[in-house]
């Protein structure tokens, strides 16, 4: 799949985003006043960040309103309800900490399940997809989940919270990489039976329908930067797991220390993010000889 | 809405013939030249007189060679090339259509062809990530789905004679490769075509159930010898002499020399 960077930084913000409004909810920490508005800031920046520029990748952003209609069967509209649902109750839990310095806990609560129900349903979009079968797995959502919660602790100070969930959610992430790069295969979906004349023998792509590329190409054929995958996935798990969790422990906590741990584990995410877009291959590819 | 009906009254769609296409690209062209003026948002070009020119089509032809397997002792079978035309397969259980957020994805219950209303597309582009056969295109120009439509404005349009009611590939093709109708009635032509020639399903491992069939291409006859002269011709040295006889031995008889 084509690595667009509107959706990397979609799914790498909003996620820490969601993941900081999920702790906030739960009232830890519980910040009042001025703290409790920087807190709330840097999580709607990342939630509202993150939508916004998914929405840069619509061919219609005007008409996005109408995707809130088909929660029914789709996960997209799925997720976007769960997600404007989410940000208006956190902004009046946020308002009550902020303005009167109390907490409205059961809107807190239900702010939390939202975040985490938001970051669930954006998972789901992927794992869906049974034209993508690297995707199509329970880790799919176990990893958004697992590090949206992980960076969500990080964010909001949590360290002892953080440090056992970046370690589950780096380890989720190399059984999620090794089980993947086979599910492809074990897809059973195959040249021969995209083209079905695999009982007259050896199919090869002898020429595509056009000389040049095409939608399709360019959106779920990306053979290019899958080659120094490997390298990307021991940065990304260096910067986001190893590092950060070296660094906290370490070191005594301070904000340069808390900044560089986030600093590093956005990179790392970024990182396995591109590698999750890139390293996807679309049963589509199998027309065009490609994967 | 983007709930799939249960069952439709017709399952309208294409046979298509692997075995007469000749990869004219004929059905390529007036498929875009029919949609680019007719029902929603043209089909765009881009850098249409460049090098790198590229556009939307919603139907195109692929080609593959097919090596049958080489047997040993027998004479390697030549490979054959197949044309493959591909459009969309209007499927039963459509995975474009449940993916779609905005309800502009969906298929009818009444003939079961499956359509985008353009103008409530948001050009998310899921829809074209959940169809396994790449037979939506988002118009990079208009920034909505694309797809065949089944020619909806043909087959039932009264505007145009009989014979014109039918999609624009199946009216085009030169080798009547490609085939229309209601894949729900057992006695359509298109159905016992499918019975007659084992009509087979693309990716059925995806669980889409297309509509659409492809009939296999026939088994190729096997050539006769038709060089009647040639066993009256007498070989042409068959033992050498002098020298050249004695260097073909010698060689012959070097480790790996041809016998
Ligand atoms: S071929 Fe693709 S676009 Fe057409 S109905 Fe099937 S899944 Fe949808
Ligand atoms: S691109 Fe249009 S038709 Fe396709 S899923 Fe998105 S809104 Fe629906
Ligand atoms: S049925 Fe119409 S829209 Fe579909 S491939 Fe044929 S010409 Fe194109």
């Amino acid at each position: 799949m084509h690595p667009a960077p509107s959706v990397i930084i979609f799914t790498t913000f909003s996620g820490l985003g969601f993941g900081l409004l999920f702790w906030l909810g739960i009232g830890m920490p519980a910040p009042t006043g001025w703290l409790a508005f920087v807190y709330f800031v840097l999580a709607y920046l990342g939630a509202v960040g993150g939508l916004l520029a998914s929405t840069f990748h619509l061919g219609h952003p005007e008409r996005a309103l109408k995707a809130f209609s088909q929660w029914k069967t789709s996960w997209l509209s799925r997720e976007g309800i769960c997600a404007v649902a989410t940000l208006l109750i956190m902004a009046l839990y946020g308002a009550g900490l902020v303005f009167f310095g109390t907490a409205i806990k059961p809107l807190g609560w239900l702010g939390a399940i939202g975040a985490l129900l938001t970051v669930f349903t954006t998972s789901m979009i992927y794992a869906q997809l049974k034209t993508v079968p690297r995707w199509k797995h329970w880790t799919t959502p176990a990893l958004f989940l697992l590090l949206s919660l992980a960076g969500g602790a990080l964010l909001s100070g949590n360290v002892g919270i953080a440090l056992p969930l970046l370690v589950l959610a780096g380890a989720l992430q190399a059984v999620a990489w090794v089980h993947g790069d086979g599910r492809f295969l074990a897809s059973g979906t195959t040249m021969k039976s995209a083209t079905g004349l695999g009982d007259i023998g050896e199919v090869r792509a002898f020429e595509p329908p056009h000389t040049g590329t095409n939608y399709l190409m360019r959106e779920f054929i990306h053979e290019v930067g899958r080659k120094h995958a490997l390298q990307l996935r021991i940065i990304a798990l260096g910067l986001g797991f190893v590092l950060p969790v070296l660094v906290l422990l370490l070191l005594t906590f301070n904000l340069v220390v808390a900044v560089i741990a986030v600093l590093s584990h956005v990179a790392g995410v970024l990182t396995l993010r591109w590698l999750f877009f890139a390293q996807a291959e679309h049963v589509v590819g199998l027309y065009y000889g490609k994967r | 809405m983007t709930e799939l009906p249960a069952s439709t009254a017709k399952k309208l769609g294409l046979v298509i013939d692997l075995d007469t296409c000749v990869g004219c690209h004929a059905c390529v062209v007036s498929c875009k030249g029919w949609n680019t003026e007719n029902y929603g948002a043209p089909l765009s070009d881009q850098n249409a007189y460049s090098g790198a020119a590229s556009g939307t089509f919603l139907n195109r032809v692929h080609s593959y060679e097919v090596q049958p397997p080489i047997l040993k002792d027998e004479p390697a079978p030549a490979a054959q090339l197949i044309h493959f035309p591909k459009s969309c397969l209007h499927c039963d259980d459509a995975p474009c259509v449940t993916v779609c957020p905005t309800g502009a994805s969906y298929k009818r219950s009444e003939d079961g062809i499956v359509l985008v209303n353009e103008q409530d597309c948001i050009g998310c582009g899921l829809c074209a990530w959940a169809c396994p056969y790449g037979a939506r295109e988002l118009d990079a120009k208009e920034g909505v789905m694309k797809k065949c439509t089944l020619c909806v404005d043909r087959i039932y349009n009264e505007n145009l004679p009989e014979e014109d009611r039918q999609p624009a590939c199946v009216r085009t093709c030169p080798s009547n490769a490609r085939h229309f109708g209601d894949l729900a009635d057992p006695e359509s032509d298109v159905s016992i075509l499918v019975a007659e020639r084992g009509g087979f399903d693309l990716m059925p491992e995806q669980g889409t159930k297309p509509t659409n069939k492809y009939l296999p291409p026939r088994p190729k006859d096997v050539e006769p010898e038709y060089d009647i002269l040639a066993p009256y011709l007498a070989p042409v040295a068959s033992e050498g002499k002098g020298f050249v006889n004695w260097l073909d031995k010698a060689l012959s008889a070097l480790p790996g020399g041809a016998k």
